[in-house]
């Protein structure tokens, strides 16, 4: 933009071959410093944190067990008693809300880091290989694009039958392939640098080049992309679940809990599923939130 | 190259997109459920009654031969009989793809231009508080799910403040307008998804066109601030959103599926879902498979379109 008006300064005095002085180690605590300035990211990772912290303390927190059903005081509606309220069964709305952190705070991070393997590795492999696997695998990937990921999970699950197992591994694959296409897109820009050549001259195999050599420098990329895909993940499993292909029962769930109380708001009760909204609205804008800081820190 | 032939490169890379969705569709609906008689009539059934079930539905045959029936099938418009229904799956799939065109398009008809305009303006705002405030409102729109946003909506609007229909579906007499009131809460969820990514492309665009040379150039020409924006600046900014249109209009039936659970709207969305709860795995391929072909032409029109409209693309006629 104004390189042709203006001489980089900066850059001048420092011969192309000088030891950089931003080490990796200094380079990671400035990022560092930079995401806890950055307010989008310090609320995001706060929000997190809460919901992190609810779904492995929840049941020492909440005030009532999430399951213990009280047949007296059914739908209930909120007090100093039940500040949430109570479900149809008498259940406690607010240690619901709670507990129902944990499932779904499992799932998604676990499908996520699954997809980012899964994805790191085709990524690499279309990426150096390039050629024909790079052609067969890419229009694979469009085919499966081409749907949107909620229909394949639904068809799949249909399929195979309805686990958190298989809510993990369909939206891991998926996810697999759209991270894949980042990756790629990473590697194609490093396997002509100089670096790379150098170690083929030094007759490194594949597997070494693209494992040690250029995946540490595809790393930020990724990152991003995986913190973005927790964002969908955690989406796409609370939807299943409201359609009732995802977390089962007994889990208090948040999604589970508004596909089996949303008949209830015509009747009134508000409170059975208003505050599990508010609870899957929270976690999905702190996680985005939180990766649109690092986005902005690791492309800065 | 020239248009045709760009155009038949990018048809025969559809084409080929679409067979391979067909096979991953067949695969999903006949092989991954494994016995389809048995998936059909459960654990607990007779051996016998489901074989005979098998036969009769022809899941016996060698896959190879099922997939080439199929395919055939849905090339000649025979989508093949519901399990469910005992009936021909073609008019389900059409009276619910007309429907979900009505909800889809109520929601498009707003998020269009309005997620246009809110971009348009962020970047004209760069920086101040009403660009933070449609950035982070789109950002946050996107990624709650069309369920959460929806059920607020029907306590708001339905319940308390009695403004709208609990239901999508209007009475059967209803005429054009009565039925648009009904859709106008369902397609609010699906316009909050679209509106942040098209708000987040028309903002960039629109950053990086008034940053270049011609902006600065037609400035320094002397042009008024309108001229400048609406002739060199809008032109160029609004291109790459027409893509996000395309991609969104896909993305979009995803979002059907929970849209019209939720408001129990029979559209294309509702009936995969009820076909995946039944096991009715014909209607299901067929719906799935309509959904893949309505992104891939979504994509292949926004191609070419983006194409036609960018002077840089010129397919060498200018040669």
């Amino acid at each position: 933009m104004s390189t042709a008006l203006t001489p980089d300064v900066e850059a001048a005095p420092v011969p192309p071959n000088a030891p950089s002085l931003d080490t990796p180690d200094v380079i990671r605590r400035q990022r560092l410093g930079l995401l806890l300035r950055s307010p989008s990211f310090v609320i995001g990772a706060v929000i997190l944190i809460f919901w992190i912290v609810m779904a492995i303390a929840g049941p020492f927190i909440a005030p009532y067990g999430s399951n213990d059903t009280d047949l007296l005081n059914t739908l209930t509606p909120p007090s100093g008693d039940h500040w949430f309220g109570t479900d149809q069964y008498g259940r406690d709305v607010l240690s619901r809300v709670i507990v129902g952190s944990r499932d779904i705070l499992i799932v998604a991070p676990l499908a996520t880091l699954l997809g980012t393997i899964v994805g790191t590795f085709l990524g690499l492999l279309t990426g150096y290989a390039r050629g024909l696997t790079d052609d067969v695998v890419s229009r694979i990937m469009e085919a499966f694009l081409a749907l949107p990921l909620l229909i394949i999970a639904m068809l799949v699950i249909t399929a195979l039958g309805i686990s958190n197992t298989t809510v993990i591994i369909v939206i891991g694959l998926s996810f697999g392939l759209v991270i894949a296409r980042t990756v790629r897109a990473a590697v194609l820009s490093e396997r002509d640098l100089d670096y790379v050549a150098a170690a083929n001259l030094r007759g490194e195999n594949p597997l070494y080049i693209m494992t040690v050599e250029i995946l540490p420098n595809v790393l930020p990329p990724i990152l991003v992309e995986a913190t973005v895909r927790l964002g969908y993940a955690i989406f796409t499993v609370a939807s299943l679940s409201f359609l009732g292909l995802g977390i089962q029962p007994p889990s208090s769930d948040w999604g589970l809990a508004i596909s089996q109380n949303y008949g209830l708001i015509g009747g009134g009760y508000w409170w059975t599923v208003l505050f599990d909204a508010l609870a899957i609205g929270s976690l999905v804008v702190g996680v985005n939130l939180a990766a649109e800081g690092i986005h902005g820190v690791v492309d800065a | 190259m020239r248009f045709a032939q760009a155009l038949a490169y990018r048809l025969l890379l559809a084409v080929i997109t679409l067979v391979l969705l067909s096979i991953i569709v067949f695969a999903g609906c006949q092989v991954l459920p494994g016995d389809v008689g048995r998936a059909i009539l459960g654990p607990l059934a007779d051996a016998r009654a489901v074989a005979v079930l098998n036969h009769q539905l022809g899941v016996d045959q060698p896959l190879l031969l099922q997939y080439w029936h199929w395919v055939s099938g849905m090339v000649q418009g025979n989508m093949g009989m519901s399990y469910t229904y005992r009936a021909p799956v073609g008019p389900f799939i059409g009276h619910a793809l007309v429907n979900s065109l009505k909800l889809a398009g109520v929601a498009f008809v707003f998020v269009v231009p309005l997620g246009i305009l809110g971009g348009v303006v962020a970047a004209l705002r760069l920086g101040t508080w009403i660009d933070r405030a449609i950035v982070l409102s789109g950002l946050s729109a996107t990624v709650v799910p069309e369920f959460v946003s929806g059920i607020v909506l029907i306590m708001v609007f339905s319940i308390w403040l009695h403004v709208f229909p609990l239901t999508a579906t209007a009475p059967n007499s209803a005429g054009g307008l009565t039925q648009l009131y009904y859709l106008l809460m369902p397609a609010i969820p699906l316009f909050m998804i679209i509106f942040g990514y098209i708000a987040r492309m028309a903002r960039a665009g629109m950053v990086e066109a008034l940053a270049s040379d011609y902006t600065r150039t037609a400035v320094l020409k002397g042009l008024t601030y309108r001229q400048v924006i609406w002739r060199h600046v809008l032109r160029n900014a609004l291109l790459p959103t027409i893509t996000v249109v395309a991609v969104q209009s896909g993305y979009l039936i995803g979002g059907l599926v929970v849209v019209e659970t939720l408001f129990n709207y029979h559209g294309i969305g509702g009936l995969i879902f009820a076909a995946a709860k039944a096991k009715d795995f014909p209607m299901l391929a067929a719906g799935i498979l309509v959904i893949g072909l309505t992104y891939i032409v979504a994509n292949l029109v926004a191609d070419m379109l983006y194409s036609a409209l960018n002077p840089r693309i010129s397919f060498g006629r200018r040669e």
